[in-house]
């Protein structure tokens, strides 16, 4: 069996037991589930109807496999607080919270791969003995912590960008994609994505400076020395190609954790984002959005877990080999 | 002394402690070698300290609602002798919430530290040194545990269970002991070729013997690596969990006192004495935790270090 077939096998499996285990976790929070349904209008009959809507007159094992047939189908259900489709309400919020990953991801490893190369350049110097600590320090900030400090300054006090949202409510677009180019959109994507990009430049930093050292010790660097090849070429045109692969893989895991990750971010600046939904559903006892908000973030972890491995495998061909042989 | 060493300890208890006085002395070994270990060290301990005789640096109870001479709330007052860091939105002196808070910090952070490098030791000595269908359970499992996003798993749990602390110590518990699991079970497998392994096996100790008595005490200083990581992450963890809102309401913590902060509207009021404090601590604690595992990391692999 090819190591992709194995490997996707593997996801599957993964994704089945985390559905299970989110199942049963579900099933054995606190309080009715239909809670949000019942009020003091509500009768008897009414309350019986609702459990039969649901499926809950049935037995464990019957909604489990039905759970799972629904999963299938790709249906999460219906939300008991926005009575509308799970899948509809996460679809609503899920591109807002990719926009938000994706650019502040981008930010993130273009400064990372830069200055982490930069660094590694630099070793020994006093750039480092100073770089180094800052970046940790960086990496030990409390995401949401930084966005409450970035909040009071550059919107509170200097009033450059909106304070929470998306956009400025009351606004319309003719298009999702006039929405997305909009200065008012961008203005209020600009502190969010600054706050995870300081957060996240600390890996492809760190990563890039160590890889970079260890492939400026190989041969072929050596190698490209005596051949008289200038300092600037053999950083970017050897050393630097050669270091970039590990950071590649980091950045597809990096997308797949930063969704489930930005929750805390998406909170303090109302981002309407799938991490936000997921503390609110939470907050309100809406079990099937929960769930379905936090299926849909482990199917992004996942699934990138497993593009990260299979490029990481395609691309390098050391693994590729010591695989096959 | 050697001599009366070797007659009065078993061989196994020799070996074992050899192992952990290997660790430690690469723990008192770092500060002399890297400043910022050096620094780590000495913040960890200004921490422990604090938390200790916190009962002692609090100027007044950190939940009392305070009131001034006048029968008035002592609400938003600015830092003074009387209140170092001034008081929140409800009265409450920020200064002794902050020294309180740091015991909270330190409990679920070693706590949290300890259970999860501990699982995951284990799970890695028996991972790499039975191999086999044992080895394939246990990695499939770390698999599964890798696949569950971490942040939104513990606000589930927390929401499941009795708003604790406890909840983001289980939580790391159940789903970060991949990261040292599979390292210690490289170094196992490895460890397991080895002629000293193959010496204790001639000699007939069993399986477990050999692995408990003669392959972990080498691994230990891997462990302690993770564990010094695992501090920062769950202080971090409970931080976040207590800022959504998930956190227990009759503790404080600086995660609870920066929820407060965010939720009475002081970024609005530009109150930066009440929420900066409470994140310098955090990233003060955490970036310890780098440091000395970084010194640390750089004694046990010198030849990073070249």
């Amino acid at each position: 069996m090819g190591y992709v077939a194995k490997r996707f096998l593997q996801m599957i499996f993964v994704l089945w037991t985390v559905a299970t285990i989110l199942f049963f976790m579900f099933r054995l929070m606190p309080g009715t589930p239909l809670a949000a349904f019942i009020d003091n209008t509500t009768t008897a009959e009414q309350q019986d109807a609702l459990i039969a809507q649901f499926g809950l007159d049935k037995s464990l094992g019957e909604q489990y496999f039905l759970f799972l047939w629904n999963l299938l189908q790709g249906d999460l259900g219906q939300s008991f607080f926005f009575k509308k489709p799970v899948l509809e309400v996460v679809w609503q919020v899920f591109p807002n919270s990719v926009i938000l990953t994706l650019t502040s991801l981008i930010i993130a490893y273009l400064f990372g791969i830069v200055v982490g190369a930069y660094l590694a350049w630099k070793r020994g110097s006093w750039v480092e003995g100073v770089g180094i600590p800052l970046v940790l320090t960086t990496r030990a900030a409390p995401e949401f912590w930084l966005g409450m400090v970035l909040l009071a300054f550059f919107s509170f006090h200097l009033g450059w960008f909106p304070s929470g949202g998306a956009n400025t409510s009351g606004s319309e677009w003719q298009s999702g994609w006039s929405r997305l180019t909009s200065a008012d959109f961008l203005s209020h994507l600009a502190l969010p994505a600054i706050t995870l990009a300081i957060y996240l430049q600390g890996l492809p930093l760190l990563l890039m400076r160590s890889n970079m050292l260890n492939v400026l010790q190989e041969e072929f660097i050596t190698m490209a020395r005596m051949k008289g090849l200038s300092t600037w070429t053999i950083v970017m045109r050897h050393a630097a190609r050669n270091a970039l692969l590990p950071v590649a893989t980091a950045f597809a895991l990096g997308i797949g954790g930063a969704v489930g990750g930005n929750v805390v971010v998406e909170t303090v600046f109302s981002w309407p984002g799938i991490g936000r939904l997921l503390v609110n559903a939470v907050s309100a006892s809406d079990y099937p959005l929960a769930q379905g908000a936090f299926l849909m973030i482990t199917f992004v972890l996942v699934v990138m877990n497993f593009i990260a491995d299979i490029t990481y495998h395609l691309l390098d061909p050391r693994v590729r080999v010591a695989a096959n042989g | 002394m050697q001599r009366t060493d070797d007659i009065r300890l078993p061989r196994h208890g020799r070996t074992a402690l050899a192992g952990i006085a290997r660790a430690l002395r690469g723990v008192w070994e770092i500060p002399r070698r890297d400043p910022f270990a050096a620094a780590g060290v000495i913040l960890y301990l200004l921490f422990i300290l604090v938390a200790l005789f916190a009962d002692h640096l609090v100027t007044h109870d950190p939940r009392e609602i305070l009131f001034d001479e006048n029968y008035d709330l002592a609400r938003n007052l600015l830092p003074s002798a009387d209140h170092y860091l001034g008081t929140t939105y409800s009265g409450r002196d920020i200064y002794s919430q902050l020294v309180m808070g740091t015991r909270g910090a330190l409990i679920v952070g070693l706590t949290a530290a300890i259970s999860v490098v501990t699982i995951g030791t284990v799970i890695g000595l028996i991972a790499g040194f039975f191999g086999g269908w044992v080895d394939t359970l246990l990695m499939r499992l770390a698999d599964v545990a890798l696949g569950v996003p971490f942040l939104p798993f513990v606000i589930v749990l927390a929401a499941m269970m009795e708003p604790s602390q406890w909840n983001v110590v289980l939580g790391i518990a159940l789903l970060l002991w991949p990261q040292s699991a599979r390292v210690i079970r490289a170094q196992v497998m490895s460890l397991r070729e080895r002629a000293f392994v193959e010496a204790a096996r001639v000699t007939g100790a069993g399986p477990w013997r050999i692995l408990f008595v003669h392959i972990a005490p080498n691994v230990l200083a891997l462990s302690f690596l993770y564990a010094s990581i695992a501090v920062g992450w769950a202080i971090l963890t409970e931080a976040a969990i207590s800022f959504l809102g998930f956190g227990p309401s009759n503790t404080v913590t600086w995660g609870y006192m920066l929820q407060d902060a965010y939720a009475s509207q002081a970024l609005g009021r530009e109150q930066y004495y009440w929420f900066v404090p409470p994140g310098l601590c955090i990233i003060a604690v955490v970036v310890a935790g780098f440091f000395i595992s970084r010194g640390y990391e750089e004694i046990l692999f010198p030849k990073l270090r070249d």
